[in-house]
């Protein structure tokens, strides 16, 4: 049978046209297949690394707490220097006196409570005592974690059965952990210090507070500055310049700055910001800067890509009514464009937040103990944190790591229904 | 309304120094509102029309006929300077409004197209309500000076374009939500509440059922009387039953140009001839 020419013979062209369609059909069920299996690979993928995450991760929220009555015992505490007189040991000499136990001349036994119950009893107490002098002497509840090391053990995470010296804890801080706990005194909850807290060098005081603010003080500043530059940028490119050899060059132009290496953008603002403006580095403005820089090309192709998406009958029905140029695109064009300049806006903001090196070019690596102070104090930020704690030496920091990067996604998952709500809210208005 | 008009009477008024353009329609009670001469457009270095000149008399419908790609939109597109918003186009010679050159650097086009409005192919209401579509122009313009007068405006804008009695209950919900014909009634009225001395209709029924095109066809019989009415057409009988006069493109030359009657029934250019009795286009 050639093509073009009716076959002549019926039956044979009945039978071609049974086998074609069978082929046909099973083509499309094997591309069908195909798809199918991308997606379970894909969703498998997910699974994975989130199931990981997750279960690295879910643990930093369980936290120990250990409630005990003190004596503030005089003999301990100098009274005229009270911030001088050494509340951790006294702390733990009280711990152990609980569970009957006394101190040895050396302090070893206090020494080795004191690695098992967090320095932040001791604080506690000295703010107390300092605030008010006449507890020296009473009795004090204080309540507080166990260091991460015990709560490992608690978690089950940390087992007797490793031999004495290939773990962290002996066996008489066990023992005193499985007495404390037997004695009622340990209650577990949720760990609310890891959301409220900042970055500590105890691990059980660690938490991801002042990250989370410095992240969205930094995503503030790349906003307020990638967005409106992008868009008009953008506006200004589609709907205004002249099509000539200098709007194609911007154009090449800004599609390859969008396939720039971030760091090289860190390297552009520790050069410009940094040494010739003199933003103080490892702030929330020069971080903001930095990522405003980097955005910004991914804004101004989405707000393009979504203006040119526009049809050009509503330029033209406005122009006819005899709307201006600037009249058209900000009343009609623009508006029309929103949901696509939205969704592009907040995924190169997604993005911006999730970036690690260019803010390592610019000292945003420093251990920051705190919230940042304003838009250029010393800040850190998610990614950042995850790559500090990531890289320290303490067990319990890599729950952590896990724990910051599900926020860090919570954080991303947030936005990214921020987008879908506004999206649709603009598209409301058709 | 008649499907023909006998213009034949209107011969004798000589034609002044243009040999294609016979007559002006209607006789001497049709003043000319638009008078082109010599003009050529280039789209970059193709030119799309050639040395056009023509004579478009007021409060009456010139039809302008012609195969796919003959110029005559560009020439619509000319007389509101429409063309201005193509990149690369030229526009050469002389489009008269009222005896203004309309590309003089005077004019400005915002203002120009206040007074020639335009209707669209493919109805194009703004993704508003109905009262925001037929509002927007006098907002822009400054038409009005308060609520009542806008909703007076949107309100006789709407009747006369026939489309009052269909959305008069539901004039705050999208003008997208419309049929098709509604829609290009609404784009009519849109174009009327700027209060246009022309309104410029590029086929504006090409997109419409048999129905919604009669509809549009009463509807420009009516505005006839108040404005200067310049259509582009695809249908032969569309350009007999509104237009009064009727100008043939082709190839981007105006072969032709007289009053409707004459043209259908006694052309004098043989390609007109063609045309209209269906041997090409």
């Amino acid at each position: 049978m050639t093509d073009g020419a009716l076959p002549k013979d019926k039956t044979a062209f009945r039978q071609g046209l049974e086998t074609r369609l069978k082929k046909r059909y099973a083509q499309e069920r094997r591309f069908r297949l195909y798809g199918q299996l991308a997606i379970v690979f894909a969703l498998g993928f997910l699974v994975m690394l989130v199931g990981r995450i997750g279960l690295q991760g879910y643990s930093t929220f369980i936290d120990y707490q250990v409630t005990q009555t003190i004596y503030v015992d005089p003999a301990k505490v100098n009274a005229a220097d009270i911030v001088g007189s050494n509340f951790d040991r006294l702390v733990a000499e009280q711990m152990l006196a609980r569970m009957g136990e006394t101190d040895d001349e050396s302090g070893e036994a206090s020494g080795k409570m004191m690695d098992i119950i967090s320095n932040d009893f001791g604080y506690q107490l000295l703010e107390m005592v300092r605030d008010d002098p006449s507890l020296i002497g009473k009795q004090v509840t204080l309540s507080g974690p166990v260091k991460a090391d015990a709560a490992l053990y608690y978690k089950g995470e940390l087992k007797r059965s490793t031999p004495q010296d290939e773990r962290k804890l002996d066996d008489r801080q066990l023992t005193w952990l499985d007495k404390m706990q037997a004695s009622g005194a340990v209650s577990k909850g949720f760990n609310l210090d890891f959301l409220t807290k900042s970055d500590s060098t105890e691990p059980e005081q660690a938490g991801v507070l002042g990250a989370v603010v410095g992240s969205a003080m930094m995503l503030l500043v790349t906003a307020v500055l990638a967005v409106p530059i992008g868009v008009l940028a953008a506006t200004y490119l589609e709907e205004f310049a002249p099509k000539n050899r200098w709007t194609d060059l911007i154009e090449v132009n800004i599609n390859n700055l969008a396939a720039v290496p971030s760091i090289v953008y860190g390297l552009l603002g520790l050069a410009v910001f940094i040494n010739w403006m003199h933003v103080p580095r490892s702030s929330p403005l020069v971080g903001g800067l930095v990522l405003a820089l980097m955005a910004l090309p991914t804004v101004i192709i989405a707000t393009r890509s979504a203006l040119k998406a526009v049809p050009p009958s509503i330029r033209e029905a406005a122009l006819g009514v005899g709307a201006s140029r600037t009249q058209t695109v900000f009343h009609h064009v623009l508006p029309l464009a929103m949901p696509g300049v939205m969704t592009g806006a907040i995924l190169s903001l997604a993005h911006a937040l999730g970036e690690t090196a260019p803010l390592l070019m610019i000292g945003m690596i420093s251990f920051v103990p705190g919230v940042p102070e304003g838009f250029t104090g010393a800040a850190t930020v998610l990614p950042v944190q995850v790559f500090i704690w990531e890289n320290a030496s303490e067990r319990a920091f890599h729950e952590r790591t896990a724990a910051a990067i599900l926020v860090l996604l919570a954080f991303m998952i947030i936005m990214n229904l921020a987008a879908i709500l506004l999206r649709r809210r603009f598209e409301r208005r058709w | 309304m008649p499907a023909q008009r006998d213009d034949s009477q209107a011969h004798g008024s000589a034609p002044v120094h243009i040999t294609v353009d016979r007559a002006h329609a209607g006789g001497p009670q049709h003043a000319i509102k638009i008078r082109a001469r010599d003009v050529n457009v280039f789209y970059g270095d193709k030119q799309a029309l050639f040395d056009v000149s023509l004579d478009v008399p007021e409060k009456a419908v010139t039809a302008l006929i012609g195969p796919s790609g003959c110029g005559k939109s560009t020439f619509l597109r000319c007389i509101n300077r429409m063309n201005d918003t193509i990149p690369g186009a030229t526009v050469r010679g002389r489009i008269e409004l009222d005896g203004e050159d309309v590309n003089d650097r005077a004019i400005d086009p915002v203002i120009l197209r206040g007074r020639v409005g335009m209707v669209f192919q493919k109805p194009n209401p703004f993704p508003k309500t109905i009262f925001e579509n037929v509002a927007y122009g006098a907002r822009i313009h400054g038409l009005t000076t308060s609520k009542s007068e806008l909703e007076a405006l949107v309100e006789t804008s709407l009747k006369k374009a026939g489309l009052w009695g269909e959305v008069a209950d539901r004039l705050h919900q999208p003008g997208t939500g419309l049929s098709g014909g509604q829609q290009q009634r609404l784009v009519i009225a849109r174009a009327i509440a700027v209060s246009p001395e022309v309104i410029l209709m590029d086929e504006p029924c090409s997109a419409l059922d048999p129905i919604a095109t009669a509809r549009i066809e009463e509807l420009i019989d009516e505005l006839r009387n108040q404005y200067c009415i310049v259509i582009v057409t695809h249908s032969m009988a569309q350009a007999a039953r509104v237009s009064q006069k009727t100008a043939f493109f082709h190839l981007g030359k105006l072969v032709e140009a007289g009053p409707t009657g004459e043209i259908f029934t006694n052309p004098r250019d043989s390609r007109t001839q063609d045309y209209i009795t269906g041997r090409f286009g």
